[in-house]
């Protein structure tokens, strides 16, 4: 079981959820089982080619998994998963 | 910034005294504090805290660019502002207060917006920048300048409860340049993917806090006091209270300074965020043509696509249905007669509007230009602005 940390701006898809425990091996099962259970996050989490965005970071522990095996790294049991998206501020787009 | 001879004067070491008397900071420290100058970009959530302390701690030269005014709503998180400066361009306000707390330092006022165009320029004449800027395109346009002219970038940004923090480009002691925003984030997301601060909001502590941690990492950016946040990206959780500090490494595909750098001078960031695709345009009905059709009594469907929260606050008495929510509901919207849609300033209702067209072939509606905030401007100035 690992802990996934979803943030506030993502909260909205998963009904106010902050953190989950999830069952998955790895990254790809662990975006797999969250767009399941909130389709929603989709978008977020998944590119066109399915991938995760380039402005969305996720980390593995302390490690951003593109410094890892990007969406095949390993989720080692008990680590805590962020999910950590960009942010800018105030100025309405 | 050769900060050997820096003198001080009876006054400034009485006020710096509880950073003198610091073992691992010291005078010598201070010295560099006085020495160095710093570009503060932004004097809005996060820039009040890092000008606020950036002076009281004694940086010598201070730039600040802002080409803003200061608004009401500004005052809930902008802590160097009072109601007199609402109205007065931030730049002069700020430079105003932070001359009152501390005399002793320079302050230098550049009353732009910052872009492509002078970016080079205002930063050339600064050691550390300081970016508290509040959109994506001057975030990254923020990035390249300070990565293209060798300059020091630490970053803040904060969203509803949350922020991060990190120190961009910093040159070690080997002379290596650390991974700056573009190996943290390659590209900004769409547009309309994340919400901003001025429709998702802002807890105002919040930069208070972020605001605080970027000054601290600017001083000790000065001093070399400590270890600096390069290689590493701080991100904070208000609501949770929680912090993480992440690993960043450089990424050898960066366009800046990776092994095959294709961006080599400042590019156009609005275009680079997506901000310049034409969205197909939709009908729209006037505040005012709003107002004689309620006179009228004309008969049209009125819809709201703010969220509920919003709605609480202020409404025109039409039909709340969320712009995340019209797709499940298009079947309460009229198809024979007119439906007017709005929202705070018109943006999400043409959202909207182009959604229903595009998935149902909607041919009856019509964007209320300016929104809900058009129609208390020009309409009926008692009902509250939010």
């Amino acid at each position: 079981m690992a802990t996934v940390i979803i943030p506030t701006p993502l909260r909205k898809f998963t009904n106010n959820t902050a953190r989950l425990n999830v069952q998955a091996k790895t990254v790809s099962d662990m975006i797999q089982i969250l767009i399941t259970q909130f389709p929603d996050l989709r978008k977020h989490l998944l590119d066109a080619s399915g991938s995760v965005p380039s402005f969305i970071n996720i980390f593995v522990n302390d490690d951003d998994i593109r410094n890892l095996q990007r969406e095949q790294t390993v989720v080692m049991e008990g680590a805590t998963v962020s999910i950590v998206p960009a942010i800018a501020g105030g100025r309405p787009l | 910034m050769n900060h050997e001879n820096v003198q001080f004067s009876k006054e400034e070491l009485a006020r710096y005294n509880r950073h003198i008397i610091i073992k691992e900071f010291g005078l010598d420290s201070q010295k560099k504090l006085k020495a160095a100058r710093v570009l503060v970009i932004g004097s809005g959530g996060l820039g009040s805290p890092v000008l606020l302390y950036l002076a009281a701690a004694g940086v010598g030269t201070i730039g600040i660019v802002d080409f803003d005014v200061v608004d009401d709503s500004n005052l809930q998180r902008q802590v160097l502002f009072g109601v007199n400066e609402v109205g007065k361009s931030k730049a002069e306000a700020a430079k105003q207060r932070l001359q009152s707390l501390n005399p002793y330092i320079t302050i230098h006022v550049h009353k732009v917006q910052f872009t492509s165009k002078n970016a080079m320029d205002l930063i050339k004449d600064y050691d550390v920048v300081a970016d508290g800027t509040d959109n994506f395109p001057t975030r990254y346009l923020v990035n390249d300048a300070c990565v293209l002219s060798g300059k020091t970038n630490v970053y803040a940004s904060i969203f509803q409860f949350e922020g991060q923090v990190s120190v961009f480009n910093y040159k070690n002691s080997n002379g290596e340049f650390g991974p700056n925003y573009r190996d943290l984030y390659a590209t900004p997301p769409p547009p309309g993917l994340v919400p901003s601060c001025a429709e998702g909001g802002v807890l105002g502590v919040l930069p208070g806090i972020i605001g605080s941690l970027q000054a601290l990492e600017v001083i000790k950016v000065i001093t070399g006091v400590g270890e600096i946040l390069s290689g590493r990206f701080f991100i904070f959780d208000a609501l949770n209270f929680e912090s993480r500090t992440f690993n960043l490494k450089r990424n050898p595909a960066n366009p800046l300074n990776g092994t095959n750098p294709t961006i080599k001078e400042l590019i156009d960031y609005e275009l680079f965020c997506g901000l310049k695709t034409v969205e197909r345009p939709v009908k729209e009905i006037s505040v005012k043509e709003l107002h004689d059709w309620q006179v009228r009594g004309e008969d049209f469907q009125f819809i709201d696509v703010r969220e509920q929260h919003e709605y609480d606050i202020v409404n025109l008495g039409a039909e709340l249905i969320p712009l995340g929510e019209v797709a499940q509901h298009a079947d309460k919207i009229d198809r024979d007669k007119k439906v007017i849609i709005h929202c705070k300033t018109g943006n999400r209702s043409a959202k909207a509007i182009r959604e229903l067209e595009d998935k149902f072939g909607f041919k009856n509606l019509y964007n209320l230009r300016a929104g809900i905030f058009g129609y208390i401007d020009e309409v009926n100035p008692s009902l509250r602005k939010y």
